[in-house]
């Protein structure tokens, strides 16, 4: 399969008081060209961590990225090899992102000059993709404190398009912005996906922006993939307990004054999972075994992967409304 | 009954460049018991105006105007007779809970001195009171989590810390100025619950600020939406959802990911809202409006009651008789 990005077993491990935390445990992605994977899961699931291990910016405990065809390997003193400079990050904080004390120019052209291009030509380039994220030439000779958070985060994906991107992961890159902002933002990456064909993992908890622009969505809890699949799947027939609890927890505007279902207690301190399913503990369709088995990934009959014990491999997906918990 | 009743509130702030009007001629009230959201883009006021409220707006701010609440102007009080209001008749909840809790120092502490400033009673009372108030927001284990710093809670449950803080005193009114925007919706879920079970319970009128539809949709009974410092809608939080008269409430709701599911682009509003002391002339929304008309940018509407609660700031006619 014509894969941009191939994912395997990636575990990512920190160390804390002489502990071992795995914040990512185990996780299979794919991406292709032209596609958005929306990435969801609440704070402290392992996304960020994932998207920092996917471009080798943070080191895997194990497992293994593959971009290209070529095997990611963890950002070094030395740069980073040609063949990688396709694959880019875009960051949450547009604040701290970007230099304060260096023109936005000299910041784009920078990723153009180490691929080898001669300065003159570097900062024509520069101007372009300033003009194609909607802020003219102008702002060549700016710093980053003469633009609002929405005109900085479009000047980071400026950046990371003068590398000619084939992959962005986007982690958060809309968060910190004003719902306009937001919108022009998302929109841009949109329409740079449908432009050039780049994929783009798109890490987010505003799960209606994500519905909106996402061709696939994953969710993750605790370091692990807990259901991936199309949007429409996820949205609309969601086959884990917890994909379901994250969509009815997000308040309607609909006028009608329905209270949103809340998922009581947080994610697990990831230094202690529970055992079995991660999630058990909070899970409202627990059932006898779930504190013992560890359910693992099966493709169900619709084709979308699912970590839970209600479903069975290669069935189609039972409605949860139709079980009972323990 | 009324509880607070806001009459001709402008807020000016110094800025680089002189003073600039932040908040400009509001006018609204809210009833014991009631949840009134107020909403807007960032920069429209929200915060000014609770601010204001609180009589904590930046150095050299100032607002003018008539805030009566309770029967006092509250803007005419000394600092000092204010200082017995805040905090314990008014309270205010923010968006980083770190703001109203301080890092070093045990939960304990913070609630018990909040406490006994307001009301003279004994460690003891204070320490009871303490648990009863980390119970009533659903703290597990009230007990241990008074010896507990902020930094072992996460950001849920400080938020709850900082609503029980809020709440030590009994207040009439708590402003909320975006208290679930940094929290995931899984929490945020259980936060509007328990400011709706607060208010059914206690009776507590509520101010909430937001510009997420969705958290006001579920927990308010009346909307206020604002633009550049004033206000432009205002009415029952089902009619201004589901029938908003204003072009500025209507871009707002259609800019929402699920007003419209075909395709990948979110609709937006053109434009950007006006900076601090640059507001427009006449209807501050006339160059981002589509129905802009040429009297719009010299006169500042007046505003036109659609129903007993429901008015708009818009005197163009298919808008008002839709």
């Amino acid at each position: 399969m014509n894969e941009l990005l191939k994912i395997t077993d990636l575990s990512v491990e920190y160390r804390r008081n002489g502990r071992k935390i795995r914040a990512v445990a185990g996780v299979d992605l794919t991406l292709a060209p032209g596609e958005i994977l929306g990435l969801v899961g609440e704070s402290g699931c392992g996304k960020s961590s994932l998207g920092k291990a996917i471009v080798g910016i943070e080191k895997l405990a194990s497992g293994e990225v593959q971009f290209k065809g070529n095997v990611v390997k963890p950002l070094d003193r030395r740069g980073r090899p040609p063949e990688l400079r396709n694959l880019q990050m875009i960051f949450q904080d547009p604040y701290g992102s970007i230099n304060p004390r260096r023109k936005i120019g000299e910041q784009i052209a920078d990723g153009l000059i180490v691929a080898g291009k001669p300065k003159k030509e570097a900062f024509q380039i520069s101007a372009e993709l300033l003009e194609k994220v909607g802020l003219g030439a102008t702002a060549l000779d700016r710093y980053a404190h003469q633009f609002s958070g929405g005109q900085r985060q479009r000047i980071a994906i400026a950046r990371a398009l003068a590398a000619s991107p084939d992959a962005i992961i986007a982690d958060e890159p809309i968060s910190a912005l004003d719902t306009s902002s937001q919108a022009q933002v998302s929109n841009l990456l949109v329409s740079l996906v449908q432009e050039f064909g780049m994929g783009v993992i798109f890490i987010s908890h505003d799960l209606s922006v994500v519905r909106k622009i996402s061709d696939r969505i994953a969710v993750m809890y605790l370091g692990k993939i807990v259901e991936i699949g199309t949007t429409e799947q996820i949205w609309n027939h969601p086959s884990h307990p917890y994909t379901r609890a994250l969509i009815s927890a997000i308040p309607k505007a609909d006028g009608n004054s329905n209270m949103p279902l809340d998922l009581p207690g947080d994610v697990p301190n990831p230094e202690f999972p529970p055992a079995g399913c991660r999630f058990h503990p909070r899970c409202p369709l627990v059932q006898v075994n779930c504190d013992k088995d560890v359910p693992e990934l099966r493709r169900l009959k619709d084709g979308r992967d699912v970590a839970c014990v209600i479903q069975t491999l290669n069935q189609d997906v039972i409605p949860l409304e139709s079980i009972k918990g323990r | 009954m009324t509880l607070l009743n806001v009459e001709n509130l402008s807020v000016t702030l110094a800025t680089s460049s002189g003073s600039a009007q932040a908040v400009r001629n509001l006018a609204f009230n809210l009833d014991i018991g009631e949840i009134l959201g107020i909403a807007g883009e960032s920069g429209s006021g929200k915060t000014m105006t609770a601010l204001g409220l609180m009589r904590l707006l930046p150095h050299k701010g100032f607002a003018t105007g008539s805030i009566l609440f309770d029967g006092k102007n509250l803007l005419a009080e000394s600092n000092k007779a204010y200082r017995d209001i805040r905090g314990n008749q008014i309270s205010m909840i923010f968006q980083d809970p770190m703001t109203s809790l301080h890092p070093m120092i045990k939960i304990e502490t913070q609630l018990t001195e909040h406490i006994r400033h307001h009301k003279k009673i004994s460690q003891e009372a204070a320490h009871i009171r303490a648990l009863e108030l980390l119970n009533t927001v659903k703290i597990p284990d009230p007990a241990s989590a008074l010896e507990a710093m902020p930094k072992q809670f996460s950001g849920g449950m400080r938020q709850r810390i900082a609503i029980a803080v809020a709440l030590a005193c009994d207040p009439k009114l708590l402003i909320a100025d975006e208290p679930t925007t940094a929290l995931d919706v899984t929490v945020q879920a259980g936060i509007l619950r328990l400011l709706d079970q607060l208010r059914r319970e206690k009776n507590l009128a509520v101010m909430v600020i937001t510009h997420d539809l969705g958290v006001l949709s579920s927990l308010t009974d009346r909307i206020m939406i604002m633009y550049a410092g004033s206000e432009v809608e205002s009415g029952l939080t089902s009619d201004i959802l589901k029938n908003p008269r204003h072009p500025y409430t209507k871009g707002l709701i259609s800019a929402l990911p699920t007003s419209d599911l075909s395709g990948k682009t979110l609709k937006t509003i053109e434009g950007m809202p006006p900076e601090l002391g640059k507001i427009p002339s006449g209807c501050a929304f006339h160059p981002r409006c589509s129905y802009s008309r040429d009297p719009c940018a010299l006169e500042i509407p007046q505003a036109v009651q659609i129903s007993a609660k429901h008015r708009i700031f818009c005197p163009v006619n298919p808008l008002v008789n839709s």
